[in-house]
């Protein structure tokens, strides 16, 4: 088929705006009813139980990455005791939220948009309406408040279990005193810090669930749409983390006039 | 010798009576990409009557009915259903319409996460305000209908096709909507499962006397609902003594082309010299 930028910008100004609209309708829900709590507690069990693993792995191996790279660097200007404070800032403000939401986008946002693609191609979806119920409401909205408020807790497990990684490469491999460790990693942070890093997952989590069901709610043509639908949410709900994240990040530092 | 059928014109309902109508379709088109489905096509759904719906795969036959329930929106016309007219509501006013309706998808459509008896309490679930206790008497009433109460704790994807249909219709009825859709209750079953369908969609039919419209690409369905009866004392379906007419009007809408080319009852269409309705019912 011959590709038309005329058509090409069309389709493209129609799916922003009906994921905006998806986003919109989402938190518009909150305020409306019926509220489905219980499929809010379900999806929050699916996507913050089922998503710890990953999490815990994922913290674990980032914050012991981070301390075994900086520690060479660290050791040539005899700052090694630096390090719990490289690790603490870094794992805090920026990589803590950014490796969470990755993980929990290529877990999540696929598995949302699969199922809910499957629900389209199978008539789900439309035998909801039928049967009286707006899928948006009974749907959408619990996967959004659940992946906005589990993936808050997430990151501060992440950030925490990040730590103990750096820690554990401190003290077993360049003989760093635990107590020393933990003091300065503590001590360098401030609430800015904090704050920073506990905002962007509250944006992410947003992103991966609208994302997810944005692509999950629009997938066409059977199986293959699906699989498509699938793949796109993971690409476009990173790809959106990490863009936001530079302009949240960026924000944040020109509204606390940050260093 | 019986009169011919009524032109598709005269048909055409007026304001007027639209509202006393179950459902009206007036001059109604859809296109999908740029390519007509439906082209002005105009019927109604008189209260009490099954209309089966004809046409060939891509006709526009399911659009009706999706259109029905306002899951779709016509590009021109107007369609009136219980009163209210679709095209111009919104989806939240939708919702409470389509409480008053019961469809059975194509292919069932059933929630795979859940259980047959979530699946058919689904509506009265939503509607709130239900204990588990009270689901369970019309959960078992409306699968005792489709006689599969065994199979109240499995899950859509331990049953078979037909079960599965049958399970969709036990959902459809369960609130004894006013109107009912089917969309290909038939397709992709073998000719006796096929048949224990068309017998349940006639013992709903002549026990409950809801409106419905079947929508169906094997036109034999459709003469075997018009042509037979559900005898309540035997509890079966049986033929319809020669020339008597059924307890419920049987009407036939045949598509061509995303137009009517036909509208009217069996024996009307028995009539017809229409080349392609001949072809077909020959």
């Amino acid at each position: 088929m011959e590709f038309s930028p005329t058509e090409f910008v069309k389709e493209t100004v129609q799916s922003v705006q009906d994921y905006s609209l998806l986003a919109g309708r989402s938190v518009a829900n909150l305020f409306l009813q019926p509220r489905y709590f219980a499929d809010m507690i379900q999806q929050a069990d699916l996507i913050g139980f089922g998503s710890l693993p990953i999490v815990v792995l994922t913290g674990l191996s980032i914050g012991a990455e981070l301390a075994l790279n900086s520690a060479n660097t660290l050791q040539r200007f005899g700052s090694l005791s630096l390090i719990g404070q490289l690790v603490s800032v870094g794992m805090v403000r920026e990589l803590g939220p950014i490796i969470t939401g990755l993980m929990v986008a290529g877990r999540n946002a696929s598995g949302m948009a699969s199922e809910l693609g499957s629900m389209v191609v199978t008539e789900q979806i439309d035998a909801m309406r039928a049967l009286g119920t707006d899928p948006m409401k009974k749907l959408v909205t619990p996967r959004v408040v659940s992946t906005v408020f589990m993936l808050f807790f997430l990151t501060i497990i992440s950030d925490l279990l990040g730590l103990f990684g750096g820690s554990l490469v401190s003290v077993f491999l360049f003989r760093l005193d635990w107590r020393q460790y933990w003091n300065t990693a503590y001590q360098i942070l401030v609430f800015q810090d904090v704050f920073m890093g506990l905002v962007k997952p509250l944006f992410f989590g947003f992103i991966i669930a609208t994302i997810g069901c944005y692509y999950g709610m629009t997938a066409r043509g059977g199986t293959q749409g699906v699989g498509r639908a699938t793949t796109q949410a993971v690409v476009a709900s990173s790809v959106l983390i990490l863009t936001v994240d530079l302009f949240v990040t960026k924000f944040l530092m020109a509204v606390f006039a940050y260093r | 010798m019986a009169a011919p059928p009524t032109a598709i014109e005269q048909r055409v309902p007026n304001e007027a009576d639209a509202a006393a109508n179950i459902v009206v379709f007036e001059n109604v088109s859809i296109a999908f990409e740029d390519k007509p489905v439906l082209d002005g096509i105009s019927f109604r759904l008189a209260k009490g009557e099954t209309k089966a719906i004809f046409g060939v795969a891509g006709s526009g036959k399911s659009t009706i009915l999706k259109l029905t329930l306002g899951l779709l929106k016509p590009d021109a016309g107007k369609i009136h259903v219980l009163g209210d007219d679709v095209t111009q509501m919104r989806e939240n006013e939708l919702f409470d319409l389509r409480r008053k309706i019961g469809m059975v998808f194509q292919e069932s459509a059933l929630f795979d996460s859940l259980t047959v008896r979530e699946n058919v309490a689904f509506r009265l679930l939503e509607e709130g305000n239900v204990s588990e206790d009270e689901i369970e008497k019309p959960v078992r009433e409306a699968l005792s209908f489709v006689e599969l109460e065994d199979t109240v704790d499995k899950f859509p994807s331990e049953l078979s096709g037909g079960m599965r249909r049958r399970v969709a219709i036990a959902r459809a009825i369960i609130t004894h909507p006013e109107i009912l859709l089917y969309d290909s209750p038939t397709g992709g079953l073998d000719p006796v499962t096929s048949t224990t369908i068309i017998q349940l969609i006639v013992k709903q039919r002549d026990v409950y006397k809801t409106s419905s419209l079947l929508v169906t690409h094997r036109l034999q369905d459709a003469f075997m609902m018009a042509t037979h009866y559900f005898d309540r004392k035997a509890n079966e379906m049986r033929p319809l003594p020669p020339g008597a007419p059924g307890e419920v009007p049987m009407a036939f809408l045949i598509l061509r082309d995303g137009k009517v080319i036909f509208d009217g009852d069996a024996h009307e269409l028995a009539q017809s010299k229409d080349e392609y309705i001949r072809e077909y019912i020959s």
